[in-house]
């Protein structure tokens, strides 16, 4: 890790162009992997589809970043597996879903404010809910088996189980349909507005989403690096005793970073549900997959490589979607070995595991 | 004779050894003891699963590794034959050739899987097995016009393994215990009629050949795993589990073992699945690579007891027996409540998975040794009190330093 440091550090003027590359890809491998997935798929497609992908692609990514992250952050501040993390992303869906029927059965106006109005009680209801069910979880399931990883597997699966079972006991098992708001229907058609590229659509929700990643991402970050709490939290990982000592209570502490992670489970869920327009209890199950790479790839429980993380699996699912569609789950995978193979650890490594 | 068989591992508890023998007869005689063709479909998925789970209970149980991508082995052997005979038409040499094909994908996908987990460690292995059973089940799913997609392919057996095959012309009787035991109950005055109800003609077909050949590969392939796991080998497998460093330390190179191990369990896997299909003569995406699958295949794995052997042939036998009839006795439980209340849909005969899933957690925390181990601690404590082997948390509380309290099955 040292040694790119200082050849990064030295005199780079008088350097060729291909050592200083290898010192960028050394030193910022997911800037470097990121670049390269946007500019390889410029070759195979025209530049209009391209930025239409691409946006598309970042916008995914925001949505599976708000939900991966909270898996990552119990994993790297409680080194807790939480494979049960699917079922609070569908519980998220189902409580947000059902806010926003009960909301715009009513209203069928298309005024901005009220369809807006209505996003926020059902990303807020979800967050809600889905963080008490994390109280629960973390008191009767997980707190047994700190430590423990192949105890923590099984039992979260078992809570997987369960959990979905009772979605499908208070919702029914069938598919459900969810409204999304009228004023954030449609797309936003943007004209000759750049050179070469020329005139592109964008969906309205997919800038939502954007937004809502990038403003958690912040949000996460600036917590974890600059307050109280995150020196708490961080301290905590790195020596529960000495917290103890200083009379802090950690499981507290431990329990809180939970039902964030949770929380944060419920609004990918919901903001997901409005994405899809139509849920099922296993939609969280079938979701697992994207989270568990963007984990990977990202490493193990580093808020920032999950960012990134989330951003390559968003970008490289529209972009084989597009070219290969049959393909698109295979080279997501692929993307993970592949990645792997190159540093085990992932793009950003924060602990050993 | 018998300790040769069992390579000296005994089930060491009486009530466990009575109702194991109990279960080998009522696989054994099968057929000529539960008439009807769901009893018939569960005795040979029981089969096929003990060994699923017992394969799985090598890499889980015995050296601690976490692996999702079970059922992609699995589902690999099922549909391997069931491609071959789509494409080569019916007979025995497609079959040959289909599993030995499907050994051979097996083999290079598991020794991808070991060296992948020669570069990361345990949790690594867990989450990139789960993301390559997902990728290899949504390309069964999109490949459809060589696997079928969602429809799956139906397996036409050769003639002599199929119902209209009969090996011999004469009849055979079979004896219903299900009728005899229920006129027991309802008519127990009335033996000799009970007796002449429950005797039923069993017509012997090909059907009942790929019976037995499933059951005797069975039978075969538990040996050879209780022999596997009581040779050295298993030894060190179980070194691996209880302090990976230190068998490092005494010069055994573990990565050789655990790549070893879950090449083992995957080619085993591959064979459950080829017999799989020629039993069921039908695969499709959901019986052979769900995740939900995946899932059972945990559930019967922990209940039974990680780390024996005998406790996958009770997890099995126990699970599929709740999964084919629990329902019914769900049903018949939640008969009397009036529908729609909240109580009525949570012992609806839908929702039998939810208490599944309750007893996995409980049996996690309260029994990590499952019923097998249970039953042989209360055994071992039973038979020599003074020894005070107190119970399992005792036992695997005082681990190593170093060691986080993992909580093994109990090893004696």
């Amino acid at each position: 890790m040292s040694a790119p440091q200082d050849t990064f550090d030295a005199d780079t003027s008088n350097r060729s162009w291909w050592e200083r590359l290898r010192a960028f890809q050394q030193d910022k491998p997911h800037l470097f992997l990121l670049l390269i997935m946007v500019m390889v798929p410029l070759f195979l497609m025209n530049p209009s589809t391209w930025a239409v992908l691409t946006l598309s692609g970042l916008a995914m990514g925001a949505m599976l970043f708000l939900m991966a992250s909270g898996m990552t952050l119990t994993f790297g501040l409680m080194n807790v597996l939480n494979l049960a993390h699917g079922s609070f992303i569908s519980l998220g869906a189902f409580a947000g879903a059902t806010v926003l029927t009960m909301w715009l059965n009513d209203y069928t106006s298309g005024s901005l404010w009220v369809n807006l109005v209505a996003v926020v009680p059902a990303l807020l209801f979800a967050l809600v809910v889905a963080g008490l069910l994390g109280v629960l979880f973390e008191r009767l399931v997980i707190r047994p088996v700190y430590g423990d990883h192949l105890k923590q597997i099984l039992v979260t699966v078992g809570g997987s189980i369960i959990v979905m079972e009772l979605l499908q006991v208070i919702w029914g098992s069938n598919e459900i349909p969810v409204p999304r708001p009228e004023a954030l229907r449609g797309a936003l058609l943007i004209r000759d507005a750049i050179p070469v590229i020329g005139g592109i659509a964008l969906e309205k929700y997919r800038l939502l989403a954007v937004v809502l990643g990038l403003a958690v991402y912040a949000l996460m970050l600036w917590v974890i690096d600059r307050t109280r709490l995150g020196i708490l939290i961080r301290a905590g990982v790195e020596n529960r005793e000495m917290v103890e000592v200083h009379g802090y209570r950690i499981r507290l502490l431990f329990l809180a970073v939970f039902v964030a992670g949770s929380a944060l489970a419920g609004i990918g869920g919901a903001m997901w549900a409005m994405y899809r327009e139509i849920i099922t209890a296993h939609m969280g199950e079938e979701l697992m997959i994207s989270v568990i790479v963007v984990i990977i790839l990202g490493g193990l429980g580093s808020v920032r490589g999950c960012f990134y993380g989330a951003m390559l699996v968003g970008l490289i699912n529209l972009y084989v979607g597009f070219l290969e569609p049959r393909l698109a789950a295979v080279a997501t995978v692929g993307l993970m070995v592949a990645v792997l193979m190159w540093r085990p650890q992932g793009l950003i490594p924060v602990i050993k595991v | 004779m018998l300790k040769t068989l069992l390579s000296g591992d005994y089930p060491r508890s009486r009530p466990l050894a009575v109702v194991l023998v109990l279960m080998f007869l009522c696989l054994a005689l099968g057929p000529f003891l539960f008439p009807g063709t769901r009893a018939f479909s569960t005795l040979g998925m029981i089969c096929v699963f003990v060994i699923v789970v017992a394969s799985y209970d090598l890499m889980l149980g015995y050296t601690h590794i976490v692996s999702f991508a079970h059922t992609m082995f699995f589902g690999i052997g099922a549909y391997g034959v069931a491609m071959t005979m789509e494409a080569m038409g019916k007979g025995f040499a497609p079959i040959f050739i289909g599993l030995g094909a499907s050994l051979l994908v097996s083999l290079l996908l598991a020794l991808l899987l070991g060296l992948l987990s020669l570069r990361v460690k345990a949790i690594f292995f867990a989450l990139v097995t789960l993301a390559m059973a997902f990728a290899f089940l949504s390309l069964v799913t999109q490949l459809y016009h060589l696997t079928g997609g969602e429809d799956g392919l139906r397996v036409r057996v050769p003639r002599e393994l199929g119902p209209a095959f009969k090996p011999f012309d004469g009849e055979l009787r079979g004896f219903s215990i299900t009728t005899f035991l229920g006129g027991l109950f309802t008519d127990p005055g009335n033996l000799g009629e009970v007796w002449r109800e429950s005797v039923f003609k069993a017509r012997i077909t090909g059907r009942d050949l790929m019976y037995y050949i499933t059951f005797f590969v069975t039978v075969g392939v538990f040996l050879f795993l209780l022999r596997l796991v009581n040779s050295p080998f298993g030894r060190v497998l179980q070194a691996i589990r209880e302090n990976e460093f230190r068998a490092q330390a005494l010069g055994y190179r573990t990565v050789f073992y655990r790549t070893a191990v879950v090449i083992i369990s995957a080619l085993l896997a591959t064979l459950a699945g080829v017999l799989f299909a020629l039993i069921n003569r039908y695969v499709n995406p959901e019986n052979t690579l769900n995740f939900e699958l995946m899932v059972f295949i945990l559930l019967m794995c922990v209940i039974g007891g990680m780390g024996t052997l005998y406790g996958a042939v009770v997890g099995a036998v126990l699970f599929l027996l709740a999964q084919n009839y629990l329902q019914d006795v769900l049903k018949w439980l939640g008969g009397g409540l009036e529908p729609g209340t909240l109580l009525a849909e949570l012992v609806g005969p839908e929702r039998w998975l939810l208490w599944f899933g309750l007893l996995f957690v409980l049996s996690v925390y309260f029994f990590p040794a499952g019923i097998v181990g249970q039953l042989r601690l209360w055994a071992g404590r039973s038979s020599s009190r003074k020894q005070d082997n107190g119970d399992d948390t005792t036992v695997t509380g005082e681990q190593e330093s170093g060691n986080k309290g993992k909580d093994g099955p109990v090893v004696s």
